[in-house]
C-alpha cells in the first residue's frame, strides 16, 4: 500500500511537473514531433478576439446565368490565398467550407478594412514583356506600365486545349481593338518572354514563338487542372464567380489584448477567491483541494497547448467557470468526510470513504455538463464552440485533479498526526449531522 | 436541520414570483435576438470625451440608419447595432459618428448576413432539441436504479425548465427595460445552466437514493417516512450545493467586474443560472417529489371542488 501510494505521488509529480514545463510562458517546448505537429512551437493559440484580425466568410453568388462549377471554390481559394499573401500577413487561414463557402482569417491585421478592400477587388491580369527572361510561377512581379503589353480587359475568351501530344495548354482569343495592336506586337518581339501576372503573382511566361493575332495557346508545364485554373484567372481576369460577404468580424489588436488582460486578470482574481474560500471553508483539506487547483490549473494549460486549442474570449470564460467547478468534486468529498467525521469514525477511514461514496455524484452529475459541451460544440460555432471545448477539457480534467490528485495529497497530509484534528478538517457543528 | 419539504408551499410561492414575471415579459415580446440571429451589423467605439447615447442616436438617423440602436458602455465606449453594412457604409456611419461626438476610434466591427443569421437561428434551435433529448436520456439513464424513475426525471426536467424560463424571462425584462438583445453565446448559457441543472438536481436524488435504501433497512419504529428522507436528504445536499455555487458564482463575479463588456451579459446568463439552479434543485425539485409522495395536487383540487360543490 505504501509503496504504491509513492509511486502514485512519484506519477502526479511527473504529471505536474511535465504540465508546468508546457504551460510556463515562454517555454522551450518539446524537440518531437506528434502527430504531424511541432511540439518546439508552444505558444498559445489566440482566437481573433484576443489578438484582434479580421475575420470573413464569403459565399459564392453566381448571377442567374452561371453555375458554380467543380472547382470554381478552389480557384476563388488560390485567387484570394495570392492576394492575401500580398498583404504579408503571418499566419493566414483560408478554407472552404461546405460547396460555396470561404473563410478568410487574418489574425493580427491593423487595418481590416484595407485587407477587405485588397482581397475583395478585381484581380488584375497583366501580360508583361520580361525580355528574355522567364520567370517562376508564383513570383512576384509589380506591374510597370511601360512593359505592359495587355490587360484583362483586352481578352475576350480563354480555355484548356491541348496541344498534339496531348499537354495541356491554354487559348485565349483577343478583343479586335486588342488584337490589333498585339499583332503588330508580337511581330516585332519574336523569341522574347511574355509573362503572364494576375495580382502581381507570375502565372506563367512563355516565348514569342509567331506573330499572334486574335487568338493563340500559352504552354508551360502544368496539368490540365492548372491550365483550367489559369484559364479561370485569364478569362474573368480576377475570381470566376463573384464573391459576398456573409459575415465579417474585425477586432483592433489593442482591443484584443485588453480583452486578455481583463480575462487573465478576472481569472487570477477568481481563482484566488476560491483558493481563499477552500482554505477557510475546509482547512486542512482546503489547502490540499487548493493545491490540487495549482496542478488542475498547470494540467488544463498543458492540454490547451498540447491540442492545441485556440483561446477565444469566450473559451477563456469558459475556462475560468472550470476553475470555480473544479472544486466541487472535492466539495462533495470534503462534505462527506465531515459527514463521516461527525459521526465518529477516525480521520483514516472518513476521507476514504469520502472520497469512495461522493465518486458515483461526481461521476453522473459531469456527465451531464460534458453532453451539453458536446451538443454546443455540434451545433455552435466560433464563440459558442471555443466555450464548450475549454470547459469539456477543464470539466475532465477536474475528475483527475480532484479525486487523484487530492486524494494522494491527502493521504499524504494526514500521515503528519498533527494534521489530523477533526476541527482541522472544519467538521464543527453545522447543519445535517443527525441520523 | 432545516425544515425545507414542510414549507414547499412557499417554495412554489417563490418560483412563481421569480418566474411570472418573466413569463409576462417574454410573453409581450421582450426577448430580443440580436444580430446572431437577424443579421445585422455591431459596431464597438471608443471616444476620448464623455458621449450621449441620443447624440450618437441621432448621427445614425441622419445617416440613414432610423432602426439603430446604440448602448452606452464603461470607458465611453459605445456599441451600434443597424442592419447589415458592407465596409464602405460602416467607414462612412463611423466617420459621421465620430465627426459629431468623436474623437474617438472603432474597436471592433461585426456583421453577419441575413442568411447566416437564419441558419445560426436553425442551429440553435436544433442545438437546444438535440441537448432537450440528450438530457431526458440521460435523466432516465441516472435515475434508472431508482425507486420510481419517472417521478424523479420529471421532477428533474421541471427543475431544469424551471431554471431555463428564469433566465429567459430575466432576459426578456432586461429587454424590455434597457434594450439587451439576446446572441448565440446567450443560448450557450442556457444550455450550459440545463446540464448544470441537471447535475445539481442528480447529486440530490442521488442522495435521496442512498438515504431511502438505508431507511428502509431499519426497524418500522425508527424508519422515517418519504418526505423525512427527502428533507434530511436536501438538508445534507444543502452545504455542497450552496458551496459548489458559490464558488463557481466567485469566478463569474469576477468576471463581471473585471472581464470586460464583450461577454458580459453570457456572464451574467450563466451567474444567474448557477443561483436559480441550485435553489430549483434543493427547494424545487426536492418539494415536487414531495408533493407527488402526499398526493398534493389531487388533495388541493379535491378540496377546492369541495368548496365549489357548497358554494353552489
Amino acid at each position: 500500500m505504501r509503496r504504491r501510494q509513492s509511486v502514485t505521488l512519484a506519477l502526479i509529480a511527473v504529471v505536474f511537473g511535465f504540465a508546468l514545463y508546457v504551460s510556463l510562458p515562454g517555454t522551450p517546448g518539446l524537440p518531437i514531433e506528434v502527430a504531424g505537429r511541432d511540439l518546439s512551437d508552444l505558444r498559445f493559440r489566440q482566437g481573433l478576439d484576443l489578438q484582434g484580425g479580421l475575420h470573413v466568410r464569403f459565399q459564392a453568388s453566381p448571377p442567374p446565368d452561371q453555375q458554380l462549377q467543380d472547382g470554381d471554390m478552389d480557384a476563388v481559394k488560390r485567387i484570394i490565398e495570392n492576394r492575401v499573401n500580398a498583404l504579408g500577413v503571418a499566419e493566414p487561414l483560408i478554407q472552404i467550407e461546405g460547396d460555396n463557402r470561404l473563410i478568410v482569417e487574418l489574425p493580427g491585421v491593423e487595418d481590416p478594412e484595407e485587407a477587405i478592400r485588397v482581397f475583395r477587388q478585381t484581380g488584375q491580369l497583366l501580360v508583361i514583356n520580361t525580355g528574355f527572361e522567364f520567370i517562376d510561377e508564383g513570383t512576384l512581379l509589380p506591374a510597370d506600365p511601360s512593359q505592359t503589353v495587355l490587360r484583362g480587359r483586352d481578352l475576350r475568351d480563354a480555355r484548356v486545349g491541348f496541344d498534339s501530344l496531348g499537354a495541356p495548354m491554354i487559348e485565349f482569343d483577343l478583343q479586335p481593338d486588342a488584337a490589333n495592336r498585339f499583332q503588330t506586337y508580337t511581330a516585332s518581339h519574336l523569341n522574347e518572354v511574355l509573362t503572364i501576372t494576375v495580382d502581381e503573382v507570375v502565372i506563367s511566361s512563355a516565348r514569342i514563338e509567331a506573330a499572334i493575332r486574335d487568338s493563340g495557346v500559352i504552354r508551360g508545364s502544368f496539368t490540365a487542372d492548372e491550365a483550367r485554373n489559369v484559364a479561370i484567372q485569364l478569362r474573368y481576369g480576377a475570381l470566376p464567380v463573384p464573391l459576398e460577404v456573409v459575415e465579417t468580424l474585425s477586432v483592433r489588436p489593442t482591443l484584443g489584448q485588453e480583452s486578455l488582460q481583463a480575462s487573465l486578470r478576472a481569472g487570477v482574481v477568481g481563482a484566488l477567491l476560491v483558493l481563499f474560500f477552500m482554505v477557510a471553508f475546509y482547512r486542512v483539506p482546503g489547502l490540499v483541494a487548493a493545491a490540487a487547483l495549482i496542478v488542475y490549473a498547470s494540467v488544463v494549460f498543458a492540454v490547451f497547448k498540447l491540442i492545441p486549442v485556440t483561446l477565444t474570449l469566450s473559451g477563456l470564460a469558459g475556462f475560468i467557470l472550470s476553475v470555480g467547478v473544479a472544486v466541487d468534486a472535492n466539495i462533495l468529498i470534503f462534505e462527506r468526510t465531515r459527514e463521516e467525521l461527525r459521526a465518529g469514525r477516525a480521520i483514516r477511514g472518513a476521507i476514504e470513504s469520502g472520497f469512495n461514496r461522493a465518486w458515483p455524484s461526481i461521476r453522473d452529475s459531469n456527465i451531464s455538463t460534458l453532453i451539453i459541451c458536446a451538443v454546443l460544440f455540434g451545433f455552435g460555432s466560433g464563440g459558442v464552440r471555443g466555450f464548450a471545448v475549454t470547459l469539456a477539457i477543464g470539466v475532465a480534467v477536474s475528475m483527475f485533479s480532484a479525486i487523484t490528485v487530492s486524494r494522494n495529497l491527502l493521504r499524504l497530509t494526514i500521515a503528519w498526526p498533527v494534521l489530523t484534528r477533526p476541527r482541522l478538517f472544519g467538521a464543527g457543528a453545522t447543519p445535517g449531522s443527525d441520523t | 436541520m432545516f425544515a425545507i419539504t414542510s414549507r414547499r408551499g412557499w417554495w412554489y410561492v417563490l418560483s412563481l414570483a421569480l418566474i411570472v414575471p418573466g413569463v409576462v415579459a417574454l410573453l409581450t415580446g421582450g426577448l430580443k435576438p440580436g444580430i446572431d440571429f437577424t443579421g445585422g451589423s455591431l459596431v464597438q467605439l471608443r471616444f476620448e470625451q464623455d458621449i450621449t447615447q441620443q447624440a450618437i442616436q441621432a448621427t445614425a438617423v441622419d445617416a440613414g440608419y432610423p432602426g439603430a440602436t446604440v448602448q452606452l458602455t464603461e470607458d465611453r465606449g459605445a456599441l451600434v447595432r443597424t442592419p447589415p453594412l458592407d465596409v464602405e457604409a460602416k467607414d462612412a456611419l463611423v466617420d459621421a459618428i465620430l465627426e459629431r461626438s468623436g474623437p474617438g476610434q472603432e474597436l471592433s466591427f461585426s456583421t453577419i448576413g441575413p442568411v447566416v443569421g437564419a441558419e445560426l437561428t436553425r442551429a440553435a434551435a436544433i442545438g437546444v432539441a438535440v441537448a432537450s433529448v440528450l438530457i431526458l436520456l440521460y435523466v432516465m439513464w441516472a435515475f434508472r436504479r431508482m425507486e420510481r424513475p419517472v417521478v424523479l426525471g420529471l421532477a428533474a426536467i421541471g427543475a431544469l425548465l424551471h431554471d431555463a424560463l428564469f433566465i429567459l424571462g430575466l432576459f426578456a425584462m432586461l429587454g424590455h427595460v434597457v434594450g439587451v438583445q439576446v446572441d448565440a453565446l446567450f443560448v450557450t448559457a442556457i444550455l450550459t445552466v440545463i446540464g448544470f441543472s441537471v447535475n445539481d438536481t442528480i447529486v440530490v436524488f442521488d442522495r435521496i437514493r442512498e438515504n431511502r435504501q438505508r431507511h428502509l433497512r431499519l426497524p418500522d419504529a425508527q424508519r422515517p417516512n418519504f418526505e423525512q428522507t427527502v428533507n434530511f436528504s436536501a438538508n445534507q445536499s444543502l452545504t455542497r450545493s450552496l458551496n459548489t455555487s458559490l464558488t463557481a458564482v466567485l469566478v463569474l463575479l469576477a468576471l463581471i467586474v473585471l472581464g470586460g463588456p464583450t461577454i458580459r451579459l453570457f456572464v451574467v446568463a450563466l451567474a444567474a443560472g448557477f443561483l436559480i439552479g441550485t435553489y430549483s434543485s434543493i427547494f424545487a425539485a426536492s418539494s415536487a417529489l414531495v408533493s407527488w409522495d402526499r398526493r398534493d395536487v389531487p388533495r388541493i383540487w379535491e378540496r377546492f371542488r369541495s368548496k365549489l360543490t357548497l358554494v353552489r
